[in-house]
């Protein structure tokens, strides 16, 4: 466990040290510039497109975190050959690769911390001195603990994604681990089509490979509440813990996985 | 020992040199706008992804953004064509396919919708004259959220104000009183819409309700309609002045100063814009003039073909 501690310390320290926090920066110029801009623009939508905003740009920026650094992850310190010295000290493999994995979930929930009180705190401004009877028409109130639901499962999307580019970090090329993860994102989004395939085409085979996609690939689909949650569609607490469960169950696969193919690397 | 040097990073003028190749760049770039400036030709608005199928698709899990992308541009759009000048033949055409768009990649927009009801069915030149895109755009909403009342009293709305099918109107009104949360009002506008049909009065009582919204861009629809209305009883008082005056002297060309002359006004009278009448002096018809703010009143003007 000290051992895990330790890598996962200085995973979120190269994090600070490679600017990856510079990302919030933008975000921040991002929505403070688009809650100036848009309340000429959007006939009374501001609320609603600053949660929109703010929601995608949290998934997406996180996204490029969790592929970008987690392909690197295990795959620089290969290249580097700075993993010959740490695996002379009593650490095992295994607990390399978590640490790597916890080190850079510790860096994206540092991000979205921040993430989400910079969109609270637009909100707040957005919302202040409107009148009452404005606010009541809007389908959710502006500072809507709700968001936090979408913002959980935006996380536990990108702790997926993250475990996704470690797999493939393990036994790849950073640039190869890209696409692969990238490709299995995309593919993620497109679970609905997988599972209606037989509506397009007639081979059984095809219908089936498909179908097994459907079942094996990460159903990144499960993960997307942010349109009900603005629109103040309830999200129940079932929902929540069954997608936490999923994505649980995803990860702990994808790390075994990937331990176990790390463990098996000759180094020599 | 030799002292150390600090070593020279040359950050300071390859940052300098590079700040002024870049303002370089911009000049020569100003100078051939210039010296060659394009032709200033009417640039059509380009609509790339026009399948809703598609977007949804292609936007992965960022839909309800790209929804918002859709929305603006239909604002822009709209606002940009209604508020040509009069010589530019207005072209909605990309207002339905805008707000198709937003919706499939957001189906709980509701404003989209709304907005889609009232204005894709306004006749040219306020809006496409497309009451048929309105409803569409409605039946879409109501299978989104079938229990939303303000959906099916704007297709009431649709009914009424555009296609004057006062018997469906009712119907739609009567629906959209049944659903949850529907407001007290929409049951007697059902019956007044049935008994009285295209008079003013069921129109006027239809805006009123619509002017008590807490959009601000469908309160002012409703309060331009509303003095439409009213302009259009003042026309009604008026043309039986104007009848009087041409009864008592037939054949002879009618203005406003032969009406004060012969006593049948007082003065010449204005809209609520306050803007003078329009009156042709061949055939006594009054209207609203071109510069009022309630040009033009409905059925005024024809859509070019």
């Amino acid at each position: 466990m000290t051992a895990i501690r330790s890598v996962a310390v200085a995973v979120f320290r190269e994090s600070v040290r490679d600017r990856v926090f510079y990302n919030l920066v933008v975000f921040a110029v991002l929505l403070v510039a688009a809650s100036i801009l848009i309340g000429q623009l959007t006939a009374g939508q501001d609320v609603k497109i600053i949660k929109d905003l703010g929601l995608a740009a949290t998934s997406l920026f996180g996204l490029f975190i969790a592929v970008f650094v987690g392909i690197t992850l295990v795959s620089k310190e290969v290249e580097r050959r700075s993993v010959y010295p740490l695996f002379a000290k009593p650490m095992r493999r295994a607990e390399f690769v978590l640490g790597k994995y916890a080190g850079l979930l510790l860096t994206l929930f540092a991000n979205m911390v921040v993430m989400t009180a910079a969109i609270y705190a637009v909100l707040f401004f957005l919302s202040r001195g409107v009148p009452a009877n404005i606010q009541a028409a809007w389908d959710a109130p502006a500072m809507d603990p709700a968001l936090l639901k979408a913002i959980a499962l935006i996380y536990l999307n990108l702790a997926v994604v993250t475990a996704v580019a470690l797999f493939f970090s393990t036994y790849s090329s950073p640039m190869l681990s890209a696409v692969f993860t990238l490709g299995v994102y995309v593919a993620g989004q497109f679970s609905a089509d997988l599972k209606h395939f037989d509506v397009i085409v007639d081979a059984p085979a095809a219908i089936a490979v498909a179908k097994a996609c459907y079942y094996v690939l990460p159903d990144f689909a499960k993960f997307d509440v942010k349109l009900a949650v603005v629109h103040g569609i309830p999200v129940s607490g079932a929902y929540l813990a069954s997608t936490a469960a999923y994505a649980a169950m995803y990860i702990a696969a994808l790390l075994f996985g990937a331990v176990m193919i790390f463990s098996r690397r000759d180094f020599k | 020992m030799t002292p150390l040097v600090p070593l020279r990073t040359g950050r300071g003028p390859a940052g300098a040199a590079a700040a002024v190749c870049l303002g370089l760049a911009v000049a020569v770039h100003a100078l051939q706008e210039h010296r060659w400036p394009a032709p200033n030709l009417d640039h059509p608005e380009l609509l790339y992804l026009r399948s809703p199928a598609v977007a949804r698709r292609v936007v992965l899990d960022y839909d309800a953004v790209s929804a918002d992308v859709y929305w603006i541009r239909a604002l822009q759009h709209f606002g940009a064509e209604r508020l040509s000048p009069p010589e530019h033949v207005r072209n909605y055409a990309l207002l339905y396919p805008l707000l198709d768009l937003t919706t499939t990649l957001d189906p709980y927009f509701s404003i989209a919708y709304r907005f889609g009801a009232i204005y894709l069915g306004e006749p040219y030149p306020g809006g496409p004259g497309r009451p048929d895109l309105s409803i569409a755009l409605l039946q879409k909403g109501i299978a989104a959220q079938s229990t939303k009342w303000q959906y099916a009293m704007d297709l009431g709305f649709v009914y009424y104000w555009h296609l004057r099918d006062y018997k469906t109107a009712a119907a739609t009104f009567q629906k959209a009183s049944e659903l949850p949360s529907a407001p007290s009002w929409l049951r007697p506008l059902a019956a007044v819409t049935l008994a009285e049909g295209g008079h003013r009065g069921a129109s006027r009582a239809l805006w009123q309700q619509l002017a008590q919204s807490e959009e601000p861009w469908l309160r002012d629809s409703a309060q331009l309609r509303l003095a439409q209305l009213d302009a259009m009883d003042t026309i009604e008082a008026l043309q039986a002045r104007v009848k009087a005056f041409r009864d008592a002297r037939p054949g002879e060309p009618v203005t406003w100063r032969r009406l004060i002359e012969s006593r049948l006004l007082t003065g010449i009278p204005l809209d609520s814009s306050g803007t003078p009448f329009a009156l042709d002096a061949a055939t006594g018809a009054i209207t609203v003039e071109r510069e009022s703010k309630l040009f033009p009143l409905p059925g005024q003007i024809q859509a070019p073909q």
